[in-house]
């Protein structure tokens, strides 16, 4: 009873500073009474007539797809890269080094050159993407390797726990954790850094969409495409990544 | 013939951090039948868990030869219980159980098994839920269940109560009895070993070298007996002293 109640209140606080944050919008946009800060409702209808266009769903779509696309390579990889350093010391002495160079180095920097020398090609942006995000992931993967207990490796060991049993029930849970950690910042990185690469170097997706509407000083059109976006990612956030750490996390409990 | 593991340890050392080596096994050799439950006693530092690390096959670094049956033991199924339990603590009971079976064995056995042990209402619990009375006989439960030609003990009563103790002592006899099998219990406490083994190897102080082989000749069904016990520790003890001191 008590957990159902504050569950009931979270929900309730939650909603009601959405609704403070609007509140807080609608009251500036119309004191302020400029172009360049339009109303909810000023935003509303830009959304609605992309939509209307079918321009919003096809470049959301295109975007989504790179951020998937970029999100993929970088998780598969990172975590590659992350545990073999966890595991070899050769490996992480050398590699080490140009692991913190590409961490530093800044998204547009790299989007930049990749396009410099790749050309504008789909491969160049999301290559630039997927370079930006992997030091991330295989820093914190290599952490997961490094905090794998020995006490269950052995415990697998003397029971002759084939390789696939031990990866998946004995390795994975104990990674998991951190696999869901650069999940979660991943996605969030990731799909600003593509915006920066299509608004550099392609002619669709949401990152153009803003690039074109910035040149013709069209706030209202900004402002629906970047919140389009932002609420798909906060409902992939919901649906799909706070389930399953809630699922991995359940033995906690 | 009954089988047996055979242990011919020359020589183990451990690298210290300073780069040089420190001697933990010297000259530890025996004989254990498969049918058998030898307990090793000796203080601690006596390279007693190094060697059934290296009995179990953990720890390959060592010169000399560890056999079952006349053959290297990689494949034999062995039973081990570590000092700590080292359950998963994402799996249940059951499922921890459950990991070390064979694909697609039978797994009523389990259900069986944690019966047995008194564990029959807790299948379904996370270990962390577990006292550590428990977890240790969810441990033993997993030892079992492969029925295995060996059993490695390591220390499995320590930091429990002496209630406590005494159960699950008496619980692995029963089960001992029920599905024969070698058993190599580490301890240091000469009265758990009169109280369980049918023969006590006594260990030295480190470097661990077996001093003495010795046969606990008190009838097992005097085995609740403390002052027969007693009796039996006080006939042993100055053998360990004295081989020790030699």
């Amino acid at each position: 009873m008590p957990r159902a109640a504050s569950l009931g209140v979270g929900i309730l606080l939650r909603a009601a500073s959405f609704m403070l944050l609007l509140a807080i919008w609608e009251i500036a946009a119309l004191s302020a009474g400029s172009k360049t800060l339009p109303t909810i409702e000023a935003v509303a209808a830009a959304l609605l007539d992309e939509l209307a266009r079918g321009e919003l769903l096809h470049h959301l779509a295109v975007t989504l797809g790179r951020v998937f696309a970029a999100f993929t390579l970088a998780m598969a990889f990172g975590s590659a890269l992350g545990l073999a350093m966890a595991r070899w010391r050769a490996f992480d002495l050398v590699l080490d080094g140009w692991v913190v160079l590409l961490l530093n180095l800044p998204a547009l920097v790299i989007a930049v050159l990749a396009y410099v020398w790749f050309g504008l090609t789909e491969a160049a942006a999301i290559g630039a993407v997927v370079i930006n995000k992997l030091p991330l992931v295989a820093m914190t993967m290599r952490e997961g390797g490094r905090s794998l207990a020995h006490e269950f490796a052995e415990m697998a060991t003397v029971f002759r726990l084939g390789r696939w049993r031990r990866f998946r029930h004995v390795t994975t849970p104990q990674l998991l954790p951190f696999f869901l950690v650069s999940a979660r910042s991943g996605l969030s990185l990731i799909w600003k850094i593509v915006l920066v690469v299509e608004l550099l170097g392609r002619s669709d997706g949401v990152g153009f969409k803003l690039q074109l509407y910035f040149q013709l000083f069209d706030v209202p059109h900004i402002l629906a495409y970047a919140l389009a976006f932002a609420a798909i990612v906060q409902l992939i956030e919901w649906g799909l990544l706070q389930p399953l750490e809630r699922r991995a996390g359940a033995w906690r409990r | 013939m009954t089988r047996e593991l055979t242990v011919a340890i020359e020589e183990k050392s451990f690298i210290r951090p300073d780069g040089g080596s420190r001697i933990v096994l010297r000259d530890v050799a025996f004989r254990l039948e498969l049918s058998e439950f030898v307990a090793i006693v000796g203080p601690s530092g006596a390279g007693k868990t190094t060697l059934l690390n290296i009995i179990a096959g953990l720890d390959h670094r060592f010169s000399g030869s560890v056999q079952l049956g006349g053959k290297p033991l990689a494949a034999a199924p062995i039973g081990f219980v570590f000092q700590e339990p080292r359950l998963l603590p994402w799996r249940t009971v059951f499922e921890n159980i459950a990991l070390v079976l064979p694909h697609g064995a039978d797994q009523s056995v389990i259900t069986r098994l944690l019966a047995e042990l008194g564990l029959a209402d807790v299948g379904a619990t996370y270990p962390s839920r577990l006292s550590l009375g428990m977890a240790r006989r969810v441990a033993l439960a997993r030892a079992l269940v492969v029925e295995p030609e060996l059993m490695l003990l390591d220390e499995p009563f320590v930091s429990l109560d002496d209630a406590t103790a005494h159960r699950l002592r008496a619980l692995l006899l029963k089960l001992w009895r029920k599905m024969p099998c070698g058993i190599l219990l580490v301890t240091h406490d000469l009265r758990e070993a009169v109280e369980l083994a049918d023969r006590i190897l006594l260990f030295s102080a480190a470097p661990g070298r077996l001093i003495a082989d010795v046969a606990v000749t008190l009838p097992r069904d005097r085995r609740n007996d403390r002052a027969a016990i007693d009796a039996t520790c006080a006939e042993i003890a100055p053998q360990q002293r004295l081989a020790a001191a030699s």
